[in-house]
């Protein structure tokens, strides 16, 4: 009898980890299959010479250029992402400062669940919205980088927004009755104070939120198009960008077309990867540095 | 309670901050009700009275922080200088009454330095010299200058829990207040530190007016100069401590200080 409960126990015990250890392999499968087919598949083309300058193969004729590559796709991703984060990122946090700091007005509370139910909206209706309200009624305007922009910056607000409230909900509430206590206003201590204190969480929110829309094609379908040229207007011409250049080339039926799309695939993927690295590893420093656990 | 107020007529020191039919509330439940006493000036007035008696909140009400909370509500007032706070900008009445709390709590970002100069660079711009002159009185003051003025840009969460508490009363008195309320200030300490701050409370009674929650009666029999004991969120006696604690006038108070309950 004794026995038995101690075998089951085991077994039980066996199982456990056993289908835990499972879970942990689906999850890592697709990350390191995306991560190595991409680099078997993208690593020759994407250290070849120019691929990251040049303009991809139906942007130039035969004779005009002798590589190819996906030089416009990184640039405009750089403008409507980097466009993107000037105006979500101020909106984002300052509607999340509201949400935690104000939030015994009721109006917070709405804010939060706003956010919430925004960043549920799927990328690809954001960007037909943006389409509808920019593109499609304003005879004056066109599918753009600008409105690309503005697509990406729906996206990043929510996610900034419900990050920047949960940071500054983490700093103790003894720290604001302290600033209160020396008669130090309310928007000093928010934002000298607490919004300091939550920085290294409002930071890594950021940056989840441009990573999230740097790699989103979606959005940009409807808004930004895609080209294969240098963008040279923000406003009045479409404008390339990665995730589009890897959606419309990887459909392709022409080999080496679908080969851009791969060393795009790779590009994206480090870019996004180290990005996240160095980051993370400034705020680590940032946060130690802050709180002297150096 | 008639007795008490017999008591406070009496007092010869003149009176700094005098709560005059004060109740406070907590959504539509009074924590305290209908409390009047005056404290007087830079003398050390101790409010003791069982958990949850409303001590606290009625410390929180002196410098207008019991409605910084969630759906809370004042009634009633507390005049300083014969001026009623409450009719005040509450900013302004927090730069005169300082505050020192149960738990330390340094900023936690900022060095040593930062925290005591938090006041005075945060409600105006000092200059270098004046800031430096604030940051070495205030730490004097506090009794903490000779452990840390070798390593004044250290972060404040770098020093012990009672070098913290003497941190955030020289944070408090860097800002040049009147009145120094202190919110169980010994609670989170072991009895050295605690020690040193009570050392430190009756230095500070000569420049500032101290009212001191504490639920250890031997403390407030130490250091207080008047003691106020609350129960069930309202006043039950107010008078020199050696008369609280030795003659007491109500039976609830006797009670309480020899121990039957609380």
């Amino acid at each position: 009898m004794k026995f038995d409960r101690h075998a089951r126990r085991k077994l039980l015990s066996h199982s456990v980890a056993v289908l835990t250890g499972l879970a942990v392999v689906a999850v890592l499968y697709p990350l390191v299959s995306i991560v190595y087919e991409a680099a078997v598949r993208g690593g020759g083309v994407l250290f070849q010479n120019g691929f990251l300058t040049s303009v991809p193969p139906n942007g130039c004729t035969v004779v005009s250029c002798s590589t190819v590559g996906i030089g416009p796709a990184i640039v405009g991703s750089f403008i409507m992402v980097g466009l993107a984060s000037l105006l979500a990122v101020p909106v984002g946090v300052m509607a999340g400062i509201f949400a935690s700091e104000y939030r015994t007005r009721g109006f917070g509370r709405a804010v939060s669940f706003t956010a919430d139910v925004l960043s549920g909206v799927p990328s690809i209706i954001m960007g037909a919205f943006i389409y509808g309200y920019f593109v499609l009624y304003d005879p004056s305007s066109t599918y753009s980088g600008f409105t690309g922009s503005l697509a990406l910056a729906a996206i990043m607000i929510p996610i900034v927004v419900r990050t920047t409230e949960e940071a500054l909900r983490t700093v103790p509430n003894a720290m604001r009755e302290a600033a209160i206590a020396l008669g130090i206003s309310k928007w000093k201590m928010t934002l000298r104070i607490v919004l300091v204190a939550a920085l290294p969480g409002v930071a890594t929110g950021v940056l989840l939120a441009v990573m999230r829309t740097a790699g989103d094609a979606a959005p940009l379908i409807f808004t930004a198009l895609g080209s294969n040229l240098y963008p040279h207007d923000l406003f009045h011409q479409p404008m390339p960008a990665l995730p589009l250049l890897i959606f419309n080339f990887a459909l392709s039926n022409e080999s080496n077309w679908r080969e851009v799309a791969w060393g795009a695939t790779l590009f994206l993927l480090l870019v996004i990867l180290i990005t996240n690295i160095i980051s993370r590893m400034v705020i680590h420093r940032l946060s130690e540095k802050m709180t002297g656990n150096a | 309670m008639e007795g008490s107020k017999l008591t406070v007529e009496q007092l010869t020191t003149s009176s700094k901050l005098t709560v005059d039919r004060l109740t406070a509330y907590y959504g539509e439940k009074p924590a305290i009700s209908d409390i009047s006493l005056q404290f007087p000036d830079r003398q050390v007035t101790a409010i003791i009275g069982p958990s949850g008696c409303g001590k606290s909140t009625l410390i929180r009400c002196l410098n207008r922080l019991h409605e910084t909370a969630y759906r809370t509500r004042v009634e009633g007032r507390v005049l300083l200088d014969n001026e009623d706070i409450y009719a005040l900008d509450p900013v302004r009445v927090r730069r005169r009454i300082g505050m020192v709390f149960q738990k330390p709590n340094p900023f936690v970002t900022m060095s040593i330095y930062d925290n005591v100069s938090a006041a005075l660079r945060f409600n105006g711009r000092p200059s270098r010299d004046e800031t430096d002159r604030t940051v070495v009185r205030s730490l004097e003051q506090a009794a903490l200058w000779e452990e840390v003025k070798d390593r004044i840009d250290a972060p404040a969460v770098s020093l012990s829990g009672g070098q913290q508490q003497r941190l955030c009363i020289a944070r408090a008195l860097a800002a040049d207040p009147e009145v120094l309320l202190m919110d169980e200030p010994c609670s989170a300490l072991d009895p050295i530190a605690t020690a040193k701050i009570e050392e430190l409370i009756g230095r500070l009674k000569h420049d500032y007016t101290v009212i001191i929650v504490t639920h250890n009666m031997q403390q407030a029999a130490r250091v207080a100069d008047y003691t106020a004991f609350l129960y069930l969120g309202k006043l039950i006696e107010f008078g020199p401590t050696e008369q609280v604690f030795e003659r007491p006038t109500e039976k609830l108070t006797e009670s309480y200080i020899t121990g039957r309950f609380g």
